[in-house]
């Protein structure tokens, strides 16, 4: 009861204390609104998405050879994935996007092609990858034992067991952590401004934030903060959905 | 391949587990047709016995030869002698993401390349050779254990085993549905297959068996009918622990 009180009365004194006319006036002007659309939608969260999709398909490959090869019986094969698994998540993403959009240029005088989606797709796929690596490793290692035993009693090779047997029971187990990837990826994409971008590629975050310089207000990051939510929140029920599907099979 | 050769022709086998010696030299040669039950003690090395068979233990020392084919030799395709090997478990293993028919068409699809309407008219012949054909689009989980088993079962007999190993088919199962896994084990048996069977059923072992091996302590005691083996054991070791069985 006290709680509540209390917690009232904090609602209550910022209600009343705060300078609403000012805060409608920076975060919530109509006309800046107006004006974002419909390029904050048709360039901004396009692209964002697009990003995503692509590194979170580069990166899920990557990942599930890591994945394999931390389990495997060559032993270079394991050290190489730790390795991998270890650094990447050691080093920050803006690092890793930077050295793959900037320093390999540099390096090598040659660059990723098709821009900040080609570049984008491998600097945030090749972070991702590290971290999904370990939860699809947890997966392969959560189905029992007894499943790869069964499948190889019936004569299938390692290789064929894995693909029909024990990877589609490891995902079903691993869709939650994999989506809260894909969520962390959706909003890393806003990252990818470091590497430059072209008034047609970029992606929500930077789009908004240019859109303040000429608006002088800050609207634009309230419109892009709706839109995140409004891509992740789906997400989040279509994989509950999945979840129950895939819990009916089990 | 003459019928005095050996189905199963085991020798001197010796299984390490780390420092712990499971298997201390066991010799068994099961032949075509025959019935073997491995009966023993906890931890006297059936079950490791049985899965060096098909090589899902490699064994540490000793040969294992299956119809001809020296599983131990590096040379050895052992997946392809492995669909001739039929292995039920005592936990079943069914594949839970797949449907029965799904359990029972797709090593006939990806190993012996059958098409899908082949593998399905084999499936549906096999479920009803355990009485199941009403359960083909049914998934495990919704199963009893004894129904898993005999789909199980049924999942080996697709791929047409020579031979088939039991490794405590009735171990997990409610006591009311051990009857139905024993009476397709008994019409197997009956239809000629060969098979080697870890088992503590000892009613099947005396009335459906060919032979009977008591195996302790890694070594294998006895070796015989089951009307010497059960009923005039001669070791004393085997006397004991058909005793304990019997109080049981």
């Amino acid at each position: 009861m006290f709680l509540y009180v209390f917690t009232g009365l904090i609602v209550l004194a910022i209600v009343l204390g705060a300078d609403w006319p000012k805060i409608r006036n920076s975060f919530f002007q109509w006309e800046v609104i107006r004006d974002m659309l419909p390029e904050v939608l048709t360039i901004g969260a396009k692209n964002t998405l697009l990003y995503t999709a692509l590194a979170f398909a580069f990166g899920l490959v990557l990942a599930l050879a890591l994945a394999l090869m931390r389990r495997s019986d060559f032993a270079p094969y394991r050290l190489f994935s730790l390795v991998y698994i270890e650094l990447f998540r050691a080093i920050p993403a803006l690092v890793t996007i930077i050295l793959v959009g900037l320093g390999l240029p540099l390096a090598f005088g040659w660059s990723i092609p098709f821009g900040t989606a080609g570049k984008g797709m491998i600097g945030l796929g090749v972070v991702a990858a590290a971290y999904m690596a370990e939860t699809i490793r947890a997966g392969i290692e959560a189905v029992p034992r007894g499943q790869m035993e069964a499948a190889r009693s019936l004569g299938m090779s390692r290789g064929r067991a894995m693909t029909y047997i024990i990877l589609p029971q490891a995902f079903r187990i691993i869709i939650p952590p994999l989506t809260n990837e894909l969520v962390l990826l959706i909003k890393d994409t806003s990252l990818l401004f470091v590497i430059g971008t072209t008034p047609l590629s970029k992606e929500l975050t930077k789009f908004a934030r240019d859109f303040m310089t000429t608006s002088r207000n800050a609207t634009p990051l309230t419109v892009a903060a709706i839109v995140y939510v409004i891509i992740t929140l789906p997400m989040t029920y279509v994989v509950r959905r999945l979840e129950k599907r895939a819990g009916a099979g089990r | 391949m003459t019928a005095v050769t050996p189905v199963i022709s085991i020798h001197g086998l010796h299984k390490y587990f780390g420092e712990l010696e499971v298997l201390r030299g066991v010799d068994i040669d099961v032949r075509s047709g025959e019935v073997v039950c491995v009966i023993g003690p906890s931890g006297s090395g059936k079950s490791t016995l049985l899965r060096c068979v098909n090589l899902l233990e490699m064994p540490t020392a000793g040969t294992v030869v299956i119809e001809g084919i020296d599983m131990t030799d590096p040379e050895t395709d052992v997946d392809a002698v492995r669909t001739r090997i039929g292995m039920v478990f005592q936990q079943f293993n069914l594949f839970p993401h797949l449907d029965v028919m799904g359990n029972l068409t797709i090593a006939q699809q990806k190993v012996l390349d059958r098409g899908q309407d082949e593998a399905n008219e084999v499936a549906t012949r096999m479920l009803e050779r355990v009485g199941l054909e009403d359960k083909a689009d049914e998934y495990p989980s919704r199963l009893s254990g004894g129904q898993q088993q005999r789909v199980a079962i049924a999942r080996s007999l697709c791929m047409d085993p020579d031979m088939m190993l039991f490794d405590e088919p009735t171990s997990a199962l409610d006591p009311e549905l051990i009857g139905e896994v024993l009476d397709v084990m008994r019409g197997l048996a009956g239809d000629g297959m060969t098979m080697l069977v870890v088992t503590h059923e000892m009613g099947f072992a005396q009335h459906v068996a060919d032979r009977v091996v008591f195996m302790d302590e890694g070594l294998i005691v006895e070796d015989g009918p089951p009307s010497q083996v059960l009923l005039n054991p001669r070791h004393e070791r085997t006397q004991r622990f058909l005793r304990a069985v019997e109080h049981d």
